[in-house]
């Protein structure tokens, strides 16, 4: 099983690679003639205002947790359905009092209107 | 090969311990929870090299990319931390230590005193222990209980999180947005044109 793996590496190692050859080559290649308007910080054409720090909003965390919620739900689906098969019935009401209990926690999120963004 | 994966571990293990060093070493927070990412993705490699490949896809799915996303909303959530006052969370860095090296001895005590971390019920080199269908089976089977209580843990996490989130909201005043606002115009049109 392990044997497959020095495939993925090689990918692995040449996607860590990458990013940084351009950056090489630019620093390389590229001349170099600064001047005080090319040093500044560009932000769509405007004087940079303020801090680069923005409080977000709450929903943007309302968000996140929904996803880790349902992604961990997901990933709970995987096992349970490539072992149906030894399992049998059992395993189709196990799941459904698992989904039906998740559920509850999105209708709870839709009915709050967490869903919508206000 | 079995100096090869024990080279490979010790790679993996000194990314996962550099990445874990960084977090509390960085000072900017956002910084220190990308490292943090970098060290979830080391305990995923580790997984993959346990042969357990499903926890490996689980961990990078799961803690790479929705753990980490919540923990950088979080963040992004706050009041700026990391400008100005930052050095009052280095105050109690002993604290940190101790609670860490706590948490290590947990681990150090038994393996010292003698306890056998070897698994015994190993059914035969070729199935592995970890696999999806094994946990899938374990998980209707021996461990129900704690399958279904995960879905209540889930359901506390999202709805605490909302009920937290709306206690903060219901005390401002509520501000339409220009769809919302042409609705309310339109049906305030209709009522009086049924009158």
């Amino acid at each position: 099983m392990l044997i497959n793996y020095p495939f993925i590496a090689v990918f692995f190692i040449a996607s860590v690679i990458f990013p940084f050859i351009p950056l090489i080559m630019g620093y390389l290649v590229a001349p170099k003639r600064p001047t005080e308007g090319k040093k500044s910080t560009y932000e769509c054409g405007l004087e940079a205002i303020g801090d680069i720090w923005v409080q977000f909003r709450v929903q943007y965390y309302l968000y996140a947790i929904a996803f880790v919620v349902f992604d961990v739900e997901v990933v709970f689906l995987y096992p349970w359905a490539v072992s149906f098969g030894q399992i049998g019935v059992f395993a189709l009401i196990a799941m459904s009092i698992f989904l039906l209990i998740l559920v509850a926690s999105l209708i709870y999120d839709w009915r709050k209107g967490a869903l919508e963004w206000i | 090969m079995e100096l090869l994966i024990q080279i490979i571990f010790v790679l993996i293990s000194t990314l996962i311990l550099g990445a874990a060093v960084m977090v509390v070493r960085t000072r900017n927070v956002i910084h220190s929870a990308l490292w943090l990412i970098a060290s979830f993705f080391g305990i995923g490699a580790l997984y993959l090299l346990l042969e357990a490949e499903f926890l490996a896809i689980a961990q990078v799915l799961i803690y790479v990319g929705a753990i980490s996303v919540l923990i950088l909303f979080a963040i992004m959530l706050t009041h700026n931390v990391t400008s100005g006052e930052g050095h009052k969370f280095y105050q109690r860095w002993w604290l940190a230590l101790l609670v860490s090296l706590m948490l290590f001895a947990v681990i150090l005590v038994p393996t010292l005193v003698g306890q056998d971390w070897t698994i015994t019920a190993r059914p035969s080199e070729e199935s592995a222990i970890a696999g999806a269908v094994e946990m899938g089976t374990a998980f209707m089977r021996e461990y129900l209980l704690p399958f279904e209580i995960a879905a209540v843990l889930l359901l506390v996490a999202l709805t605490g999180a909302i009920v937290i989130a709306y206690e903060e909201r219901a005390q401002r005043r509520r501000i339409l947005t220009l769809a919302q606002e042409l609705a309310l115009r339109k049906q305030q049109q209709q009522n009086h044109a049924e009158e």
